[in-house]
């Protein structure tokens, strides 16, 4: 992945207790549906694009992952610190 | 009035909400969906197909919308599965691929639908999770409402349902459950399901008939069919007879009226008619239970569950929102005591998706007293604010899934630093607080005399204990008949439980799923259990076949009942001794 170290990217910690299930995935996907370009989740070397809630289980994060959050396109910069916020908080859990 | 040349049929499934209804049954048919033809479709109607899909997805969208909005309030709670379902249909993995497949082969969309659907569903079925495998089902419930709006097939819309009917379905989803009307519905039946699943909570919430898990129903039921649902045996019965259709409106009308009985009687103490007394207590989840423990006459708390605070934060929750929610159950439930169970983290809760490690066997991994010994911070913040919680009423302290000795120790060990800390701050709590442990673990009740040296407690934990004397997965259909309670061997293992701490000066408590089954009452007054505790829904009835038993007789009964070598046979010694009393519960078939 080429992209991964960019100053598009960012890490995280999956904090709440049930991980990135169907409810917490379906937020995501919510925030994401407004980008211009994707924004992919990057886990273990395994990409899901963020805007699919089936894309994003099948990544399989519980509580502790760590994921990479990357977006395509610059403009996308405040979404991708929006979904830190959320991802962070636990989702409000 | 009916037809009366097809003869009467009684189908079995799974027991999920109690009562009898007697109706027409309402077939809630999926048709058209099974079969799904595949047709090429030329370049020049290619953007017509796509708007077809596209149009059919916008209809089932804004249905479910309508149906977000007109959920009844009784199950607003639940409305959360649905929100998910709507991102789910413009989820790309779906949404985008069938457009992608539609485009790239130039089939029609119902095939395309089909294509993308199951593998999906393929890819959900492989994953070691079992929460995660468990979203086929959300995948399944919308890709068939869209299949229905693509095909044009009517649509179940149970809001639309004009008159009082039995519910027959092949699966309900939680859309369509959510729109469950009771002035509607009278009970209902489905194939799929069973006792955990969301129907089946849905149907106990508003106390309506349900019997699920009968596979062939709706092959065999039609509209308009008489069907009788008694969802105390878990029977169903089609075209019932003259003589059947009394039969049972005879043991409906008993059921309501013992109903109200136990309901008038259920603040009286559960005394037997020689006079012992018997505590009975509601297990609980969330505070607010508290209130029914109450309603339903319960003398205490005998098992409340803390895991809820955990699994609904982001964070581990801090001492003062764990004291404070304790207090809050304490301070209602005084003068009775309330037992508080220490966090039990384990593979039915879903925590296998959110502990750290992938465990293969949950059930046999990183569970109860294994977790907190591992995680002792966690483990003192909960005891401080349990501890802190004494101060406010009778509390006492419960150690879950115990298989050894020194796990007692350990946890003790715990327990005593958080209470010096306490005294260090100043802070007042019950320093005489009782604690007790689970049996749930055969090797906990094999060394019941040890453990009893250092406990003030047992408290007998029947669905795991069963679970893994007779090593049976109950939601595993393939062996779920071998799980019973009273298999002589766990009659035995009990038995030296109770004996154990009988001799040891040691109380002891049932708070299974064994303790709220009248029928098992006679033994385990016989075995000399003498707490019970119980779902709160349950205690009224519990209460009321004390009443007409007595130690006595049942300490002699349990005598021949030790010389029995199988279920079947304890069984039909049970019904043998103690028929008319369980009849009168309604709990025997007829």
């Amino acid at each position: 992945m080429n992209n991964s170290a960019n100053e598009f990217s960012r890490r995280v910690t999956i904090t709440n207790d049930l991980g990135l299930h169907a409810r917490s995935a379906a937020k995501i996907a919510k925030l994401v549906q407004n980008v211009k370009s994707n924004v992919w989740i990057i886990k273990d070397g395994k990409k899901a694009d963020a805007s699919s809630i089936i894309d994003i289980l099948t990544l399989i994060c519980p509580k502790g992952s760590i994921i990479t959050l990357t977006i395509d396109d610059q403009s996308d910069l405040g979404i991708l610190n929006d979904l830190v916020q959320l991802i962070e908080s636990g989702f409000g859990e | 009035m009916f037809n009366t040349n097809e003869s009467e049929i009684r189908l079995h499934g799974i027991n999920v909400s109690p009562g009898i209804c007697i109706g027409k049954a309402y077939l809630v048919g999926k048709e058209g969906v099974d079969v799904v033809d595949k047709y090429f479709i030329s370049k020049d109607n290619l953007q017509n197909e796509i708007k077809r899909f596209k149009s059919a997805v916008k209809h089932a969208k804004d249905k479910l919308q309508e149906i977000i909005e007109t959920t009844p309030e009784e199950l607003r709670q639940h409305i959360h599965i649905l929100e998910t379902h709507k991102v789910l249909y413009k989820d790309k993995m779906l949404y985008g691929k069938i457009i992608e497949t539609i485009e790239k082969e130039l089939v029609n969309a119902e095939w395309a639908l089909k294509k993308v659907v199951s593998n999906v569903k393929n890819m959900f079925r492989n994953m070691p999770d079992l929460y995660l495998r468990g979203r086929v089902a959300d995948i399944s419930h919308i890709s068939e409402s869209i299949m229905q709006n693509l095909v044009g097939a009517k649509t179940l819309d149970i809001g639309a349902i004009g008159k009082r009917v039995i519910l027959v379905a092949v699966d309900l989803s939680p859309a369509e459950t959510s729109q469950i009307q009771l002035e509607k519905i009278k009970g209902l039946i489905t194939d799929h399901g069973g006792k955990t699943s969301h129907t089946g909570i849905i149907a106990r919430t508003l106390e309506i008939p349900a019997v699920l898990g009968l596979e062939k129903a709706t092959h065999l039921i039609k509209s308009d069919d008489i069907i009788i649902v008694d969802g105390t045996a878990g029977i169903v019965i089609v075209h019932p007879t003259d003589k059947t259709l009394i039969q049972f409106e005879e043991r409906q009308s008993n059921y309501e009226r013992y109903k109200a009985v136990i309901t008038r009687s259920s603040h009286l103490p559960a005394k037997t008619t020689d006079g012992i007394k018997l505590e009975v207590m509601g297990n609980i989840e969330l505070p607010e239970e508290v209130v029914s423990v109450i309603n339903y006459g319960g003398d205490g708390i005998g098992l409340y569950r803390t895991e809820f605070q955990y699994l609904s934060q982001r964070d581990f929750p801090d001492e003062h929102d764990l004291f404070e929610n304790y207090k809050d159950v304490v301070e209602v439930m005084a003068p009775n005591p309330v037992t508080i169970r220490t966090l039990d983290i384990s593979g039915d809760k879903a925590i296998s998706y959110a502990s750290n490690s992938d465990e293969k066997n949950p059930v046999l991994g990183l569970r109860g007293i294994r977790y907190c010994l591992k995680n002792p911070d966690v483990f003192k913040t909960q005891l401080r604010a349990v501890l802190r919680a004494s101060a406010f009423g009778p509390v006492r302290i419960l150690f879950p899934m115990i298989s050894c000795h020194d796990e007692v120790l350990a946890a003790k060990k715990i327990l005593k630093k958080a209470a010096d800390s306490l005294d260090k701050e100043g802070i007042l709590f019950d320093d005489n607080i009782e604690v007790g442990i689970m049996i749930e673990v055969p090797s906990a009740a094999i060394m019941a005399d040890v453990m009893a040296r250092d406990v003030d407690f047992f408290s007998i934990g029947t669905n795991d204990l069963i679970q893994y004397s007779l090593a049976v997965d109950r939601v595993n259909r393939q062996v779920a008949h071998l799980y019973q309670p009273l298999n002589p061997a766990i009659i035995r293992m009990i038995k030296y439980v109770a004996d154990t701490a009988k001799n040891n000066d040691v109380e002891v408590c049932m708070c299974g799923e064994m303790a709220g089954d009248p029928v098992n009452i006679p033994i385990l007054l016989g075995l000399g259990v003498s707490k019970l505790s119980m779902n709160p829904q349950s205690i009224p009835a519990i209460k009321k076949i004390i009443r007409s038993l007595n130690v006595k007789d049942a300490t002699l009964f349990v005598k021949d009942v030790l010389k029995e070598t199988s279920e079947t046979g304890i069984m039909e010694l049970l019904l043998g001794t103690y028929n008319s009393i369980l009849f009168e519960s309604g709990y025997t078939e007829p």
